[in-house]
């Protein structure tokens, strides 16, 4: 058998100190996700492809439960639509017992679909249409008002087909970070949020039964968490004591970070998000040591999203050529561009080849296919000399990138899911030409030409 | 094509142009083809010893050799 062919590099030294972050990175490859060796799959499934690890999920959900439960009494997550609705995604949460939560009346219907019960979806976000309020209303869910035009909307949508309304609020709040989100939700500090809770309680078609938040995305200190939970628990004992009424539950939101690196970040996310029991700790020790009364302890949600299904998400593909920059440096063009990899705008992610490759790394600009000059994938990073046709992996890539993936100049590929018994399924077909063509209609004076 | 006569090149691939004080590393099949120029092969010859110790397409090692002179043009390591 022939050896392996290595594209030939030649490296100039630079003598000195070593960088400040100390020897250049080793690339390991990463041949197999879950025992399964990812270049069978590209030659199956067709290149790129995005490979979900069903273990990795289940795994982190288990840990993420763990760190809450062992802290406290009444946890109950809810799985974010928006993060991936990908179905076979939502259900493996759905089967580790999360609920669901929705941010449209698209992402509401598909939870339907699946077979989620009313009372188990949580409703946020800004934009519900009235057929959006009034079936959220009768199926019993959790709707999450965001304004006080929504308020309104559905008390008039209760009164009108007497009908009543399980709601909470969404509360936004200093939690000392910034970029504050005050754009969603009612504030706590203006009054805003007391005052909408008034109205509530005044309204006998609406059922207050709890208090969210979602304090940001991508949160680096688990102290801010501290902060929200003890301005929602605030809310929670002022309605008790003016009302006598009990918070059923309060729901802290997403935003936990997962261990991606940000773009441009000094340190690698590795080292720096706070981990699931920091999280844990500070919400729960806010939530515990507040004045609400011990028999009304009310029932803490989580929404994760990011720091549940990011590691569990792969994209693989194949190196589509390479050259050389005006400034000497290389450039190797991968068939996985920023359609695919939204999540590259933030994030220096971490490429590693299938396979090892010899030779000398080389500082290198990775972009995407695009014919577009924003398709880059990693600025600089060092990199081994890939050639045209072999493969790579992009880890962490499983949070957003299956919703927020763009159709441009190209077809979205197909994506498979291992199995806990190791064994690949595609959970989504690639596209063809006929899934973008098939929405379209054409006048009947525009179906002849002739050139 | 020949490598400039005071380059030394050292077994393991290290490169050395003493009239500049540059260091340079190659890999495998750098130090391959750079000792088979030594040899006094021509561009010819190097691909077609490529082909016969790799196998495949010679339009892929054209390719790769061209880009690999073209660098060491650029460190100044070729005879012109």
């Amino acid at each position: 058998m022939n050896q392996q062919f290595e594209r030939p590099t030649i490296k100039k030294l630079n003598p000195g100190m070593p960088s400040k972050h100390g020897m250049a990175p080793s690339f390991k490859p990463l041949s197999a996700i879950d025992g399964v060796d990812v270049e069978s799959m590209l030659a199956q499934y067709g290149s790129p492809l995005y490979i979900y690890s069903e273990q990795t999920i289940r795994r982190t959900v288990k840990q993420l439960k763990q760190a809450f439960q062992m802290r406290y009494p009444k946890v109950q997550l809810a799985w974010s639509y928006k993060t991936n609705y990908l179905s076979a995604v939502c259900r493996i949460f759905h089967q580790e017992g999360s609920w669901a939560e929705v941010v449209s009346g698209f992402e509401y219907q598909k939870a339907i679909d699946m077979g989620i019960s009313g009372e188990h979806i949580l409703f946020n976000g800004p934009d519900k249409s009235e057929a959006d309020l009034e079936l959220a209303a009768r199926n019993g869910s959790f709707i999450h008002i965001d304004h006080f035009d929504e308020l309104f909307t559905l008390a008039q949508i209760c009164e009108k087909n007497n009908i009543e309304a399980n709601v909470a609020i969404r509360v936004n709040m200093d939690i000392g970070i910034y970029p504050r989100w005050d754009r969603f939700g009612f504030n706590y500090e203006n009054g805003e949020a007391w005052e909408a809770l008034n109205r509530i309680m005044l309204n006998p078609k609406l059922n207050l039964v709890g208090l969210h938040t979602h304090i940001g995305t991508y949160m680096m200190t688990a102290d801010a968490y501290r902060i929200a939970a003890l301005k929602l628990t605030d809310l929670a004992v002022n309605v008790d004591k003016k009302y006598g009424h009990a918070i059923k539950y309060i729901d802290m939101g997403g935003g936990f970070a997962s261990k991606n690196t940000l773009r441009g970040a000094y340190l690698s996310g590795e080292d720096t998000t706070p981990s699931f029991d920091e999280y844990a700790e500070a919400i729960t020790t806010a939530i515990i040591s507040s004045q609400i009364k011990p028999a009304n302890m009310p029932l803490l949600i989580l929404e994760t999203g990011r720091a549940l299904i990011d590691d569990a998400g792969y994209i693989a593909g194949t190196v589509l050529a390479n050259k050389r920059l005006s400034d000497g440096n290389r450039a190797t063009i991968l068939d996985v561009g920023v359609n695919l990899l939204f999540t590259a705008f933030w994030y220096d992610h971490k490429i590693q080849p299938t396979r090892y490759i010899a030779g000398n790394q080389e500082e290198t600009t990775l972009y995407g296919p695009l014919c577009m000059n924003i398709d880059v994938i990693r600025y600089s990073m060092q990199f081994p000399p890939l050639k045209r046709g072999d493969h790579f992996v992009i880890s962490r890539v499983g949070a957003y990138n299956n919703t927020q993936w763009l159709q441009f100049i190209t077809l979205r590929p197909n994506v498979v899911l291992i199995d806990t018994n190791g064994q690949a399924n595609v959970i989504r077909n690639a596209e063809n030409l006929d899934s973008i063509t098939m929405h379209e209609e054409v006048p009947e004076h525009l179906k002849n030409f002739n050139l | 094509m020949k490598i400039r006569s005071n380059i030394a090149v050292s077994e393991s691939g290290f490169v050395f142009d003493p009239s500049t004080g540059e260091s340079f590393t190659l890999n495998k099949t750098g130090q391959e083809i750079i000792s088979l120029v030594k040899q006094g092969m021509d561009y010819e010859q190097i691909l077609n010893s490529l082909l016969a110790n790799y196998g495949g397409e010679k339009p892929l090692y054209e390719r790769y050799l061209v880009e690999f002179f073209e660098e060491l043009r650029n460190f100044n390591l070729l005879e012109e």
